[in-house]
């Protein structure tokens, strides 16, 4: 899987530059986070606007790592879904467990 | 009548999920007589082709790459029918489907997806594996 990492203050912000978040390639993201885990860093923007279909592994990817943040007091924070996305948390209800902002720009100021 | 179908079998392999569900994606956009909104079905499709091969992958075939998976595609005007053959043990739907998924489980919401956005679905005991027959109707 494609990722471009950028680390800005205390925020790791990782683009997703595949089309799909599937079985075949979820798994590296939820290596990648695990491994900023592991050094220390525990505030993560995930940008997926390039990203036009998520399947169930791709979503356990990113519960994953908002469980792990959580879990060490950081945040693990979604933006730029495009709409077919979008209604994928819907259809699974994580809409309603993760923070999802339409720009980069409201994540970095959420926090 | 029919008026598509479309057999293909894959090696026991996650490389294939993008594959087939772009087939189901441009199956949504050639389908004859259906009014509904195409680039939803488009998504659906190749959400529950993506999901139903990888559960036969890397469940039912516990991701043996000496197995294969073969997916059956037909559609009416009516009905779209996708089975998905596994070469495997097989395992509880019905258990699978009415388990209650916590929020913030990373796994099991795969099979749920499947009986949300088709009408019928059932995994039937197929010669020496099995098959999860999935039907949409069209209008």
């Amino acid at each position: 899987m494609q990722l471009n990492i950028v680390e800005q203050d205390e925020i790791v912000k990782i683009e997703v530059q595949e089309e799909r978040m599937d079985a075949h390639n979820s798994g590296d993201l939820k290596e990648q986070m695990l491994q900023l885990f592991d050094e220390g860093k525990y505030n993560l923007i995930i940008n997926l606007s390039a990203v036009r279909f998520v399947d169930s592994s791709g979503l356990g990817a990113l519960v994953s790592g908002f469980k792990n943040a959580s879990a060490r007091e950081g945040s693990l924070k979604l933006c730029c879904l495009q709409p077919q996305v979008r209604s994928m948390f819907e259809l699974t209800r994580l809409h309603r467990v993760f923070e999802i902002f339409a720009t980069i720009e409201e994540a970095v100021d959420s926090f | 009548m029919k008026q598509i179908e479309v057999n293909i079998t894959v090696p026991n392999q996650t490389k294939y999920l993008c594959m087939i569900g772009k087939i189901g994606e441009s199956l949504a956009h050639t389908l004859n007589n259906y009014h509904g909104d195409r680039e939803e079905l488009a998504y659906h499709l190749n959400l529950v082709l993506t999901e139903a091969l990888s559960n036969a992958i890397c469940h039912a075939n516990a991701c043996d790459p000496t197995k294969e998976v073969r997916v059956s595609i037909s559609a009416s005007d009516k009905n779209l029918k996708i089975c998905v053959f596994d070469q495997g043990k097989g395992f509880d739907i019905q258990h699978l489907a009415k388990m209650k998924v916590n929020e913030t489980a990373e796994g099991g919401r795969g099979i749920q997806i499947i009986f949300k956005l088709m009408d019928r679905v059932e995994y039937l005991r197929k010669g020496s594996g099995n098959v999860l027959e999935m039907t949409k109707r069209l209008h």
